[in-house]
Formats: C-alpha cells, structure tokens, sequence
C-alpha cells in the first residue's frame, strides 16, 4: 500500500530502516514501531519553543482511513476529552452512498464503538470514512465571535481556548461550521481540539496522527516545503471542507467526495 | 433525532433562556420607540401611554440581561465582556450598547421627564417618601421656567438620540444571528430589520395591553382615540414585519441553497406548530386581519364600525395574540436555528426542561418579574394622565408638563 503513494516517502524509508534495524523481531513489534516514528522538526529542548518559527496544519487522506477510530480513543486518552458520547475533539463518520445517489452518514459514539454492518450491500456505489477535527481555520469564525477573546489563534496557526477566561456564552459553537467545539459538562468552557498544543512544542505530533495505523493523517508544516505535509500537498489534489464560507481551514483533505459536509 | 448529525450538536446550546433575551430587548426596543411617537413625531393622541411605555421600557430592560448572565458557563466572568472585549466579536459589544440604551437614554429621558414632579412630590410628600424623591431629584430642585424648558429640550434630544439608539439596541441582537454564516436559517442580512420591525409591533401590543389593563383597575374610562392610535401603529407595524418576513422567506426559498431541504425539512417537522400556527397564523394573519378590519389603519373608523367596548376587546385579544406570535418568532429564531445539524443531514430535537437554570419555571419567573418592577416604577413614578385630586398617588399641581400637553 505505502508502495504506491507518493507521499509516504520518508516513512517508507523509515519503515524499511526499522525492518532492517530490528532484523528478526517480532512482527507486531515491527509495525508499531514504524507508526510510532513521525515526529516534527527536532526539538531537543535545548532552545525554547519559538511558535512564531512555525504554522502548523493537517493533511488527511480519505482513501486510507479505514474507520478503527484509534485516532478518536487516543484524542480522548490524550486530551481529557470527557468519555461520554457527544463529546469529541475528532471523530469519523462513514459515508455509504447508494446508486440512487442516497447518502447515509453515521458516527456512532465517534467510531469509537464500531460501524454496523452496513444493510443490503448491493445497491452501494462507493462508501468511506471521513475524519473530522477543529480544522485550525485561518479566519475562524469561532475566534472572530468570541466576546471575550478567551479562542484565539497562537502564531503557529492552532485554535485554542483560555479556560481561565472562557465565559461560557457558547457563541463559538454556533459560529462553528464543522461541530468541531462542545460545551465541557464540568469544566463549562468551550472544549476543541488543540492540535496537541501540549505535544507540539516538545516536537510531537499529535496524538491521533501517531496512533494512525494507515497514516491517513500527516501533520506538520504547511509554509516549509521539506516537511511531510508539504509534500501531502504536493502530490495529492487537496480540499477543504466548506470552503464557501471562506475559513481557510489548514485541514486539508485528499480523495474527499462532494458529499462530505 | 433524525437523518445524522455531527456528534457534538447532540446537545442543544442556546436554549429558552436565550429565547427569552431578544423577546425582552424586543419589547425595550418597542415600547421606546412608540414613547418618541409622542415626543418626537408629535403624535398627540398616544400621549396617555408615553410614561408607560418608557417605564416598561426600563422594567424590561433591567430584567434583559439576567437570562444571558443565567445560561453563561462562567457567570462571573462575565464582566471580562467590558473588561477585555473582543472589538472584533458582535457580542462583544452588548455590555456597551446596553449601558449607553440604560444610562444614556433611558434613565436620563425618564429623569428629566419627570424631574418636576419629583421636585414637586419631594416637597408634598413627607417621611421616607420625601427622602426618596429627595434623593431622585440628584439635587437638582430648580423649577424655573428655564430650568423646565431646559428639561424639556434635552428629554427631546435625547428622545431623538433614543430612536437610533433603540434601532441599535434590538438590530444588533438580530445581528448577534443573523452574522451567524455558519447557520443558514440564521445567516441573513434581514435579520437585524426583521428582528428591528417585530420588536415595535411587539413593543407596542404590550404597552398597549398595559394599558387597557392599568386604566381599567384604576376604575378609569379608557381613551378611545388613543387606543384607536395605539391600533393604528400596531397595524402598520405588522404590515411591515409580516412583508419583511413574507420576503425573507420567498427568498430562501427562490435562491433555493444548499440548505433548502433541511430547512424545509424543519418547518414541516420540528417548526410547524411555532411558525405556521403560532407565529404566521395566529401571530401576524389573524390580528393582521382583525386590526384592518377594526381599527383605523386603513379607514379613518374602521371598515367595520365597532362599538368602542368591542374594538377595545378585538385590540387586546390581537395585541394577545401579536404577543404569542412575536415570542413564536423568538423560539423560531434560536431555537429553530439549532434544530438541524450544520452537515444539512439531520434534524434534532429539543426538550424544555421544567426546572433548572434553563427550565420553564425559571423562564417564566424572568417574564413575570418586569411586571413586579414595572409595578414598582408605576408606585414611585405614577405615568398617569388623567389623576385627579383625590388620587392616592403622590401629586403634582395641576400645572404639570404632562398636564398642560394634553390639552
């Protein structure tokens, strides 16, 4: 599979240095080492973190996803996302398009429990997971509407909230066209993704890029033209979602159908 | 829940709370701007009902904000909103609209209305009342005929400040939806006019509700002419706001969007009830119908000659049922707005809760208490025109500004 795809590159080589490396381990071992390995530019602590250095962004590719909601599980166990159903900073939703041009999306508990099989398999003409998170959006409708300013943008391009600050008015989620933000049931602030900001600045990815076992999500650099996610950019046709409402995300999605809303 | 919806919309965030807030400024924003009638346009015959409607304007408006502060996450960090504004946030601009619309315009209009009656009353009455209005009058006891003229002119300044002021006021909540371009039942650049149009009609139904009502337990004859005046208005109004929203809803449905389908979706499911029935049938066609008929809005008498008792009912139950309409298009509005999920999939639902912080009691408790302050403001600053000298009330001479317009 890695074979065939452009932009798995660097990962590729890697994959086969760790096989050569660990010659003779086990093969579980082996896999697990090779998702385990993408990292952003070295951050050896030596110098503090300069987030005007870097605009972060997030390449996800369709055709690869495969719907094991690792990503999701991860996110939560990372982020103190609340358990609960309703409550994501990423999710995956399946996408069955019948011949008849029907379209059935489901998310159940965010992929987190599975997808039903899916009924009458005959009459579909294609289906695929689409994951979904805060797309970091350049001109984000939640930062504009934030009466206080407790979401704003970090120069490096992610989208936070102050908890200390958040009043809890809940303007930022109805301006989100994506569902990316919720109400946090005990912290009552406005709880999204944060690209891992806590992960980034010590030169991690985020959580849910590392768990991804198909690596359909590439994180890194979107100006820089050497980082993995520039060459995503390269080599794949990219869309973003919604983009007539001119957000500008910097989750960039390749192989998305029309259908994706 | 129907069709799929992102995972994070399974709750409902703005919830009755926020249904209440654009009711509320609404009728601020209406009982205002039928005061200026009076003031500023000179329309003599709703005299009766000016201090009313300012004092219902100022009950109304002191209650406005404590839905929002109630459904805040973080109530007490709500002062950040005029600490730390986010210039670049529409909300943000609340705590600044609202302060100048109280401060500004009607707490200073309301004082020099009436500061010659508090001079008076001050000196006629005695005990704690005499400190009252003492302290009401900020010193300030000159009742020279220049020093009235003085009060006269500024309560009319302000009153012109007052009528933007009062567009701004309710135009900006309906701006607070209506610059929502993530929510095509919210997105729409009539909002804040529609929002603007619905807040006179329901501003003025109620004052004039109020008023039939008052003058009634005060044992007094109701002014026909003014009433009929009061009708006249609220005829016009709802022709507009009816146009408006009639035009706002052609065009959606012209332009035909991707949104379409889920917003037609939503009025035939979840909204049939709230916008046909109530806000289009029973809230804007029948008084709509019953006030061409009835009052003088379209002929000077009326179409149909009525009987003064009997135009005075078919006004109360239109201005009733103009209420329940304009509150429809409230829940219509934010309720509605989160009904159906922004992947245009699904459709979700909502379920009032009967106690809690957002439940019904709690709304309703919001609604009453205007009344309880409104009730207030009438025993210290009485807005009645037609007091005699054996009123109970505090009174002033018979030379009073008020007195003297009306003749």
């Amino acid at each position: 599979m890695t074979a065939e795809t452009p932009d798995g590159g660097v990962d590729r080589r890697g994959f086969l240095k760790d096989l050569l490396g660990a010659c003779g381990a086990a093969a579980p071992v082996l896999w697990f080492g090779a998702v385990s390995v993408p990292e952003l530019a070295a951050q050896d602590g030596s110098e503090p973190y300069d987030p005007t250095e870097h605009l972060y962004g997030m390449g996800i590719d369709v055709a690869k996803c495969i719907g094991c909601a690792r990503c999701v599980v991860a996110c939560k166990t990372e982020n103190d996302v609340p358990e609960e159903e309703h409550f994501f900073n990423t999710w995956i939703e399946r996408y069955v398009i019948r011949e008849d041009g029907e379209v059935e999306v489901d998310s159940p508990n965010g992929g987190i429990d599975g997808f039903r099989p899916i009924r009458d398999d005959g009459e579909i003409r294609r289906t695929f997971f689409v994951p979904k998170l805060c797309n970091h959006c350049e001109a984000a409708p939640c930062v504009q509407v934030c009466p206080v300013g407790a979401t704003f943008t970090t120069p490096d391009g992610v989208v936070l909230v102050d908890e200390e600050y958040c009043i809890g008015c809940r303007y930022c989620i109805q301006a989100c066209p994506y569902g990316a933000r919720y109400m946090h049931p005990e912290k009552h602030v406005a709880g999204k993704c944060t690209f891992c900001y806590h992960r980034l600045v010590e030169g991690k990815v985020p959580a849910c890029v590392e768990v991804c076992p198909t690596q359909a999500r590439i994180f890194g650099e979107v100006e820089k033209r050497a980082t993995p996610l520039a060459r995503f950019m390269r080599f794949n046709d990219v869309q973003v979602l919604k983009a007539h409402l001119n957000t500008r995300p910097k989750v960039y999605y390749a192989n998305l159908d029309g259908e994706v809303r | 829940m129907q069709g799929y919806i992102y995972p994070n919309e399974f709750e409902l965030h703005w919830g009755l709370l926020v249904v209440l807030y654009p009711y509320l400024t609404g009728l601020v924003a209406g009982a205002f701007i039928l005061a200026s009638l009076e003031r500023v346009f000179n329309v003599k015959e709703v005299q009766p009902t000016y201090r009313l409607a300012l004092l219902t304007a100022l009950a109304f408006l002191i209650v406005a904000p404590l839905p929002l502060l109630a459904h805040l996450g973080h109530p007490e960090r709500s002062y950040e909103i005029f600490m730390t504004p986010n210039s670049q946030s529409a909300m943000a601009m609340f705590g600044f609209v609202y302060a100048w619309y109280l401060a500004v315009v009607l707490l200073l209009e309301i004082w020099f209305d009436y500061r010659r009656e508090i001079v008076l009353w001050a000196q006629s009455s005695d005990g704690w009342k005499r400190w009252m209005y003492y302290i009401l009058t900020l010193g300030s006891t000159d009742l020279s005929e220049k020093a009235l003229k003085f009060d006269d002119s500024v309560g009319r300044w302000i009153t012109i400040i007052g009528i933007p002021s009062a567009f701004l006021l309710h135009g900006y909540v309906g701006f607070i939806f209506g610059s929502v371009k993530a929510n095509p039942w919210w997105s729409s650049v009539l909002m804040p006019v529609v929002f603007l149009f619905s807040a006179i009609v329901s501003g003025i139904a109620l004052v004039l509700v109020l008023y039939v009502v008052t003058t009634m337990f005060r044992w007094r004859k109701v002014d026909m002419k003014c009433l009929d005046k009061l009708a006249q208005f609220l005829f016009y109004a709802l022709v507009v706001d009816f146009s408006l929203e009639a035009l706002d809803f052609i065009h959606r449905l012209y332009e035909s969007e991707e949104s379409i389908e889920i917003l037609r979706q939503l009025i035939e499911s979840r909204l049939f009830i709230s916008l046909i029935v109530l806000q289009v049938v029973m809230g804007s066609v029948i008084p709509l119908v019953a006030l061409a008929l009835v009052s003088p809005g379209l002929r000077k008498g009326g179409i149909l000659r009525t009987p003064p008792e009997l135009r005075q009912l078919i006004y109360i139950v239109a201005a009733v049922l103009i209420q329940i309409g304009i509150f429809s298009i409230r829940w219509n509005v934010v309720i509605g707005g989160q009904l159906f999920s922004k992947s245009l999939r699904g459709l979700t639902v909502y379920k009032v809760e009967l106690l809690g912080i957002e439940g019904l009691v709690m709304t309703i408790g919001l609604l009453l208490l205007p009344f309880v302050i409104l009730w207030v403001l009438v025993k210290v600053l009485p807005p009645w025109t037609d007091m005699d000298a054996q009123s109970a009330e505090p009174q002033p001479t018979s030379q009073g500004r008020a007195h003297e317009s009306y003749q």
